[in-house]
C-alpha cells in the first residue's frame, strides 16, 4: 500500500493525525505477529502469551486488521503454523466470538484460495484449520466432516484425476499434524476416509510418473510418486499409533487453558464443481538421495516413509518459498529449523534444495537462486556444508547413467557456475573412470559440458591449467574463429577473390549497392550459365559475404553484433528463401563451431532481426549436418532459446491486442455515461477497431507460426527416432544406446517445458503426428504427456 | 483477503541504493523514476580481463541479455573494469540483482546497481587519469586492475625517485 506522503495541510490536522497513528499501530501489528517465533531472549510460550494479550486489547479497535493479518500468515507462512494455531487457540480462549469469525474468514479464503487455483496455499489453510482442532478451536467431528467432503470428490464422475488427487492430498498432508486427535475421538469415521483414499490410489492412472523422475533407476532409491509415498507415509503414522514426535507444538504448553475453551464447528463445506479455467497442480515425484546410511555421524535421517521426512521436507521447501529472494535471509532460516539438533539437518537442506532445482517440468523458482543459496549456505556453515555438497556432487555424478536429461544439463550448469565462485577447485581425478568410457557416455559427457561451461565462465588456458593432464581428451577446444578463405592456400576456392573484394569494400566502408555490386561476381554453383535467375538462392554468395564479414567482426561479441546490424539489408536480401535462410546457419556453424555459444548469441540476434525465422533454426538444428552435434548441450539451449522467443512474441501482440480491446471498452463506456460528442466519438472509435483488426490478424499470423514451429519440432523427432528404431530392429541391436536415451528424453523436454502451449494442438498432434501407426516407443511419450493433466 | 503483507515480502536485494549518477540530465525524481522502473544494471569490481562473452554467460543466468557495453578507459579505450548489462525485462534484471549480485565472475567478488540506462559517453571512466574515480584513489594493489591506484602509484613513483 502507499503511505500519502501529500499532506493536506489546509485540511483537519487532527484527523490526519489519527490516520497516520492507525497506519503505524497497523505496521505494528503485522510486525509484531509476523516476528513471533523468530529468535528472541523469551521462550517462545511466553512471546505467544504476551502478544495474545497485546492483540486481545487491540481487538475493539482494530478487530478486521488483525483477522486479515492472521488469515495472512496462515497460508503464506506454514512452517510456522502450529506457532500461529496456538496464537488463534490464545486468543480463542479469551474471546470466543474472535475465534468463531476467525474460522469463518479462514473458509472464505479455502474457497478463494481455491477457486484462484492457488492451490499449494489452500492446502496450507486446510493443514492450519487441522491443527486448530489441537488448539481446541475446531470440534473434531466438525474437522472429520470437512474431510469427508473433501474425498467425497473421489466419486465424482468425469473430475479430471488431478482434481481428485488434490483433495486427497489435502486430507491425507493435514494428518501428521491432527491424525491423532482425529482419531481418538472419530476413528471409524477416519478409517472410512482412509479405506475409500486407499482404493483411490490403488486405481489411478501413474502413467505421467516416468516423465517427471529425475533417475529412471529404481536403485538406491526409488523415486516415488508423491501420493504414493504419502500415502505409505500416513499408513506407517497410523501403525505407529498416530504417534508423531517432530512437529513443534507450542500448544501443548498452554494444554490447561485451551481445553477451557469452548470449540466453534466447521461451516458445511462443498468443494467448488470443477470448472473449465481450474488449474490444478501437476503430479509430482518425490526426490529423494540420501538416506540414513548416508550421514556419517551425528543424528539419524528419518526413514523415506516416516512422517517426520514429510514434515521436515514439506517445512524446509515451505522456507524456501518464503524467503527465495532475499539469499541471505532464505539460508539462515534454513539454517535455524526448529529440532534441527535432532536430524542431520544439512543432508535435509541439500537434498530438498536438489528436489527443487531437478523438479520437472520446471523448478518453482529460477535456476541461479539456487546456486546462489548453497553459496551462502557454505558460507555460513563453512565447516560442515561444503563436505555435504561434495558427497552429493559425487553421489550424482555416480549416478549420471540413469538420470534424466533435462536433470543433467540442469547439474551441469549449477556445478560450473558453483566452481566458478569457488576458482574450480574439484577433485577431478576422482572422476578419472570416465576417462576410459566412450565419449556418448553420461559419464564423460557430463565433464566434458562442465569444462565447455566452466571455460565460458573464464578462458580455455584456465580450463587446461584445472584439470589433471589425463583429462585433455575432454577439455573444449580453443574457441577460434575458422576461416575457410583464410590466405594464399585458399585461393584456388571459388568464389576467393570476391571475398578479397568484399573485405576490402568493407573497411573501406562501402555502401549496400556497392557491396551487392561485388557480390554480383559470386558464381552460382546451382545454376547452370544462364542468367536468368539473378536472385535466386546463391549459398556461395552468402559464404563469401557471411564468411568474410564475421571473420572481420570476430573479435568480441558486440563486434559480431555491430556487423549484422550494419549488413543488415544485405543479410536479408541473401536470406530471403528458406534455403537462403538454413545456409545462412550452416555458415555460421562452419566458421564458429568450436565457439558455440557465439553460435548461440548470434543465432539469437539473427532470429530478433529476421535475418532467419524460428522454423529455420529447428529445422537447421535437425539436418544432417548438425547431427554429430545433436546431442551436445549447446544445441538445445539454442533450441529452447528460440522456442522461448517464439512464445514470448505471441505473448507480446496477444498483450497488445488485450490492452486495445480494453481500451476501446473503456471508450464505450464513458460514451455510455454521455460526455462526449459524436464526430469525435465515431473517429476513435474507428481507429481502434482498425488497430484492434490488424493485431487480431497479427496474433493469428504469430499463432499459426508457433504451432508451425512445434509441429516442425515434433515432425523431426518422429522422422529421427523412428529412423533409429527400424534401423535398430533390423539389425537386430538394442535400441537403447546413450543417443536414444538423449533423444528420446529431448522430445519429452519439448513436452514439458511447454505442455502449456502444447496442449492447444492436442488435436492436430494426435490426429497428424501422433497416430496408433508409429513406434510405440515414440507414441509412449506422447501419452505420458496427456496423463500429466488428465 | 489481504493479499499481502509488507512484512512478510521482503525484497531488499532489488533496492535502489544510495548513488546517483552526477552527470544524470534531470532532477533527483526523475533519476529514482527511471531507477526504479529499469532494465538496465551496472556492473561494478570488474578484472580489466574480464570479456563480454564471460559477462554474457553469468548475466544470462537471469535472464535473456539484450545488450552489454564494456567500459572503457576515456583515454587508453581499454577497459577499465565495469560494464552495463541491459535486459528485455525488468524482471530479469530483478534476479541479476538478486542472485547475481556479489556473486564471483572471474575470481571476483562483482557488484550490480541500478543504473537509469546507457547513453552514448557513459561507458567512459570519469576519472582523471582515464579510468574509473575509484582507482585514481585507491590505496591496495589490485593486479587486475591496473596495480596500485593513479595517486598511490605516482605517489610510489615518486618516493622511489627521492630515494636516490
Amino acid at each position: 500500500y502507499m503511505r500519502s506522503k501529500h499532506a493536506d495541510h489546509r485540511g483537519q490536522p487532527h484527523k490526519k493525525r489519527r490516520a497516520s497513528e492507525s497506519i503505524e499501530i497497523e505496521d505494528r501489528l503485522e510486525s509484531l505477529i509476523c516476528r513471533v517465533g523468530e529468535k528472541s531472549t523469551s521462550s517462545l510460550e511466553s512471546n505467544l502469551e504476551g502478544l495474545a494479550g497485546v492483540l486481545e486489547a487491540d481487538l475493539p479497535n482494530y478487530k478486521n486488521k488483525i483477522l486479515r493479518i492472521l488469515c495472512a500468515v496462515a497460508r503464506l507462512l506454514p512452517e510456522k503454523l502450529t506457532v500461529y494455531t496456538t496464537l488463534v487457540g490464545l486468543l480463542n480462549a479469551r474471546n470466543y466470538n474472535f475465534g468463531g469469525e476467525f474460522v469463518e474468514a479462514m473458509v472464505r479464503q479455502l474457497k478463494e484460495t481455491i477457486k484462484s487455483n492457488s492451490f499449494y496455499e489452500a492446502v496450507y489453510v486446510v493443514r492450519f484449520l487441522s491443527d486448530l482442532v489441537n488448539c481446541h478451536v475446531i470440534a473434531a467431528p466438525s474437522m472429520v466432516a470437512m474431510f469427508e467432503n473433501f474425498v467425497s470428490v473421489i466419486q465424482e464422475e468425469d473430475a479430471p484425476q488431478v482434481r481428485r488427487d488434490w483433495y486427497v492430498y489435502a486430507v491425507l498432508s493435514s494428518l501428521p499434524w491432527v491424525g491423532k486427535e482425529l482419531y481418538e475421538k472419530k476413528d471409524v469415521e477416519i478409517d472410512r476416509i482412509l479405506n475409500q483414499i486407499e482404493s483411490y490410489l490403488k486405481r489411478r492412472q501413474k502413467t505421467h510418473v516416468i516423465m517427471l523422475q529425475v533417475w529412471t533407476a529404481e536403485k538406491p532409491h526409488p523415486q516415488e510418486e508423491y501420493l504414493d509415498c504419502l500415502w505409505a507415509q500416513i499408513q506407517k503414522l497410523k501403525k505407529d499409533r498416530w504417534q508423531e514426535r517432530h512437529i513443534l507444538r507450542p500448544y501443548i504448553a498452554f494444554d490447561s487453558v485451551l481445553c477451557e475453551a469452548l470449540q466453534h464447528n466447521l461451516p458445511p463445506f462443498t468443494p467448488p464443481p470443477h470448472s473449465e479455467t481450474a488449474v490444478y497442480p501437476m503430479p509430482r515425484v518425490i526426490f529423494r538421495m540420501f538416506d540414513y546410511t548416508d550421514a556419517p555421524e551425528g543424528p539419524v535421517m528419518p526413514g523415506s516413509h516416516s512422517v517426520e521426512r514429510f514434515v521436515i521436507e514439506e517445512n524446509l521447501h515451505c522456507i524456501i518459498k518464503s524467503h527465495w529472494k532475499e539469499r541471505k535471509t532464505c539460508a539462515a532460516q534454513l539454517l535455524s529449523y526448529p529440532g534441527k539438533n535432532k536430524i542431520p539437518l544439512n543432508y535435509h537442506i541439500v537434498e530438498v534444495i536438489f528436489a527443487e532445482l531437478f523438479m520437472l517440468p520446471f523448478p518453482p523458482h529460477i535456476d541461479v537462486m539456487y546456486t546462489t543459496l548453497l553459496i551462502e549456505l557454505c558460507k555460513l556453515q563453512p565447516g560442515s556444508l561444503p563436505q555435504v555438497l561434495a558427497q552429493a556432487t559425487e553421489m550424482m555424478y555416480l549416478r549420471l547413467d540413469s538420470m534424466n536429461t533435462t536433470c543433467i544439463d540442469r547439474f551441469m550448469s549449477w556445478f560450473s557456475h558453483h566452481l566458478s565462485n569457488f576458482q574450480f577447485r574439484w577433485s577431478w581425478d576422482d572422476w578419472s573412470d570416465c576417462l576410459t568410457q566412450d565419449l556418448e557416455k553420461p559419464k564423460p559427457k557430463f565433464v566434458k559440458e562442465v569444462l565447455e561451461k566452466c571455460m565460458r565462465l573464464s578462458y580455455h588456458q584456465r580450463m587446461v591449467d584445472i584439470v589433471p593432464a589425463s583429462f585433455a581428451p575432454l577439455l573444449p577446444v580453443n574457441p577460434l574463429f575458422v576461416y575457410k578463405y583464410m590466405d594464399e592456400s585458399s585461393s584456388t576456392l571459388p568464389g576467393y577473390p570476391v571475398t578479397i573484394a568484399i573485405h576490402n569494400a568493407i573497411k573501406n566502408r562501402a555502401n549496400n549497392e556497392e557491396i551487392l555490386n561485388v557480390l554480383k561476381d559470386v558464381p552460382n554453383p546451382n545454376q547452370g550459365d544462364d542468367d536468368d535467375e539473378v536472385d535466386s538462392f546463391n549459398p556461395l554468395k552468402i559464404e563469401v559475404f557471411l564468411q568474410t564479414l564475421l571473420h572481420l567482426a570476430a573479435k568480441s561479441f558486440s563486434h559480431s553484433f555491430s556487423a549484422l546490424a550494419k549488413f543488415h539489408e544485405i543479410l536479408k536480401a541473401l536470406t530471403d528463401s528458406d534455403e537462403g535462410k538454413l545456409h545462412i546457419l550452416r555458415v555460421l556453424y562452419d566458421v564458429w563451431k568450436n565457439h558455440p555459444q557465439m553460435i548461440s548469441v548470434i543465432v539469437d540476434k539473427m532470429i530478433r532481426t529476421q535475418i532467419v525465422d524460428c522454423a529455420a533454426v529447428a529445422n537447421w538444428i535437425f539436418s544432417p549436418e548438425m547431427a554429430h552435434d545433436f546431442t551436445r548441450f549447446y544445441v538445445w539451449e539454442i533450441l529452447h532459446s528460440t522456442i522461448r522467443k517464439m512464445n514470448k512474441h505471441v505473448q507480446k501482440i496477444q498483450k497488445e491486442l488485450d490492452e486495445a480491446k480494453e481500451k476501446l471498452e473503456k471508450q464505450h463506456r464513458r460514451r455510455d455515461s454521455g460526455d462526449e460528442d459524436d464526430d469525435k466519438n465515431s473517429d476513435e472509435d474507428g481507429l481502434l477497431e482498425e488497430q484492434i483488426e490488424r493485431l487480431q490478424e497479427k496474433v493469428e499470423t504469430a499463432q499459426s507460426e508457433q504451432k508451425n514451429l512445434f509441429l516442425v519440432i515434433f515432425q523431426r523427432f518422429i522422422m529421427i527416432l523412428t529412423e533409429h528404431l527400424v534401423r535398430c530392429e533390423t539389425a537386430g541391436v538394442d535400441s537403447n544406446t546413450p543417443w536414444y536415451k538423449n533423444c528420446i528424453e529431448r522430445l519429452q523436454q519439448i513436452f514439458l517445458m511447454h505442455y502449456q502451449i502444447i496442449q492447444q494442438y492436442m488435436l492436430t498432434l494426435e490426429n497428424l503426428l501422433f497416430t496408433a501407426e508409429l513406434d510405440h516407443h515414440i507414441l509412449a511419450v506422447y501419452q505420458q504427456f496427456c496423463a500429466l493433466q488428465s | 483477503m489481504a493479499a499481502n503483507l509488507n512484512a512478510l515480502h521482503s525484497d531488499s536485494y532489488i533496492d535502489i541504493s544510495q548513488y546517483r549518477d552526477q552527470h544524470f540530465k534531470g532532477n533527483r525524481y526523475e533519476q529514482e523514476k527511471l531507477l526504479k522502473q529499469s532494465c538496465t544494471l551496472y556492473v561494478g569490481n570488474l578484472s580489466f580481463y574480464t570479456t563480454e562473452e564471460q559477462v554474457y554467460e553469468l548475466f544470462s543466468k537471469s535472464g535473456d541479455v539484450k545488450r552489454i557495453v564494456m567500459g572503457l578507459d576515456k583515454i587508453k579505450k581499454t577497459a577499465c573494469g565495469f560494464c552495463f548489462v541491459e535486459y528485455y525485462t525488468r524482471g530479469d534484471s530483478e534476479n541479476a540483482m538478486r542472485f547475481i549480485n556479489g556473486t564471483r565472475l572471474d575470481d571476483r567478488i562483482i557488484r550490480t546497481d541500478w543504473d537509469a540506462g546507457f547513453k552514448e559517453g557513459r561507458q567512459y571512466g570519469r576519472g582523471k587519469s582515464g579510468g574509473q574515480v575509484r582507482d585514481e584513489y585507491r590505496q591496495d594493489y589490485d593486479p587486475a586492475r591496473g596495480g596500485y591506484g593513479k595517486l598511490a602509484h605516482l605517489q610510489r613513483v615518486a618516493d622511489g625517485r627521492q630515494k636516490y
